[in-house]
């Protein structure tokens, strides 16, 4: 059987400067695929090529055995993006924000006081986020993986600025949605240690 | 639970862009203050004389929405750029011109529609033939959308240039000049006492050319700035 998520013969470069290239990798539900490598050896290019908003330099993304280019917005339906940028408005309070999210993708039936309540940020509701701190915000960047359906998590140092116990909350909620049949690219600095996982790594400065 | 309809989609990004635009309400005094500034200070200069403004009004008043137009474009998605609002947007299951289409009319309802009232006051200030009210507001509700339209294009080619100012203008600057040229023509020709039906059709023409191709140039070029 085809893997949910492969990419073939993946290359990018930066500026004249070939940051990986001939990638192949595969990924099926349960699976997380933890992508290291020194900074500026292309984790976040390669993560912002498999959301889609950045081109490959040679070969695609597949989605289900077709091109992600091909499938288009079923395909960003599927997707769940945390990238280096929030993604929130400061101007806005948390419930604003949420509802945002909601409204761009695909809702799941959840309150939203409960899916605050999710993130440890419970009360913050009717806060503007820009009277949050670094790691309450986000935590409220990733808030959008609780209110929003998608089967692909991808996700840009989701732990930075985050203390200890929200990490372990985050592993948490990472497990369970692997175990409900999720898939999970993502880039950390932090140990990750998953044990009960199916977790690939990738090195990109080898 | 399914997602949102796309007509949904579209009044909800409207409405967060009115609420934030709302929340930073000096920034969005800025363009009407110049609009306002720029034609107040011409009979100061030119001199108050009566005939000679009447003459000039519609080429001042035209000249000060185009610039005071270009001066809030950058505005349009530099915040959402910046926080990562932008990258969301196109990553949005819904079609990305249709949100530009938003978008767009958030920022038109922000600064566009404000010169529309405030228009007659300084039409009146530079002593306007009163004939010519009607198509002067006519003008700037037709013209300053297509400006918001064709300037989101430029914005969106922009975006991701550190010193994109100059470069905006130049290119956008071009593609507006048929817009001034019709829109002044029309008030002129009104104020002369005659119909400006044919300059009034080129700008509806325009308007229409613009709401329906714009929204795709803006989106892929978004796309194209942010890869």
């Amino acid at each position: 059987m085809s893997a949910l998520l492969q990419t073939r013969d993946l290359s990018c470069a930066r500026d004249d400067r070939l940051l990986f290239e001939g990638l192949n990798l595969a990924l099926n539900s349960g699976q997380i695929l933890l992508v290291e490598g020194q900074n500026g050896s292309g984790k976040t290019s390669l993560l912002r090529i498999l959301t889609g908003l950045s081109l490959p330099e040679d070969g695609e993304v597949l989605w289900q055995g077709q091109p992600i280019s091909e499938v288009g917005p079923d395909y960003y339906e599927q997707v769940n993006y945390v990238g280096h940028h929030d993604g929130i408005k400061r101007d806005l309070t948390c419930l604003e924000n949420l509802r945002l999210v909601q409204a761009m993708g695909k809702p799941l039936p959840i309150d939203l006081d409960d899916a605050l309540d999710k993130v440890n940020l419970y009360r913050f509701g009717e806060n503007f986020v820009s009277t949050l701190s670094a790691g309450q915000k986000r935590r409220l960047a990733m808030a959008r993986l609780v209110v929003t359906e998608a089967q692909l998590w991808i996700m840009d140092e989701p732990f930075t600025s985050l203390d200890k116990a929200s990490m372990a909350m985050f592993q948490q909620m990472f497990e369970e949605h692997l175990h409900n049949g999720g898939l999970i690219v993502m880039t950390s600095h932090h140990d990750i240690e998953m044990p009960n996982c199916d977790v690939i790594r990738l090195n990109l400065s080898e | 639970m399914k997602r949102l309809s796309l007509s949904q989609a579209f009044w909800y990004l409207l409405r967060r862009d009115l609420l934030l635009a709302f929340r930073n309400r000096s920034e969005l005094a800025n363009p009407l203050l110049f609009f306002v500034l720029v034609i107040t200070l011409f009979p100061l200069a030119v001199g108050a004389e009566p005939n000679l403004l009447a003459r000039i009004a519609p080429g001042i008043i035209w000249v000060a929405a185009l610039l005071a137009s270009m001066l809030s474009l950058d505005a349009m998605f530099r915040s959402d750029f910046e926080d990562g609002t932008l990258e969301q947007m196109l990553l949005s299951a819904h079609p990305v011109p249709v949100l530009v289409l938003a978008k767009v009319s958030a920022h038109w309802l922000v600064t566009g529609l404000p010169l529309l009232l405030v228009a007659p006051l300084l039409a009146m200030m530079l002593g306007l033939d009163t004939s010519a009210y009607g198509i002067l507001l006519l003008t700037i509700l037709l013209g300053t959308p297509i400006l918001s339209l064709i300037g989101s294009i430029g914005v969106a080619l922009t975006i991701g240039l550190r010193k994109g100012g100059i470069i905006l203008s130049l290119l956008v600057l071009p593609l507006y000049v048929p817009v001034l040229i019709f829109a002044a023509s029309a008030i002129d020709v009104a104020a002369f006492g005659l119909a400006a039906d044919a300059q009034i059709t080129m700008l509806l023409g325009f308007l229409f050319l613009a709401v329906s191709l714009s929204p795709w140039a803006t989106a892929a070029a978004l796309r194209m700035s942010m890869s």
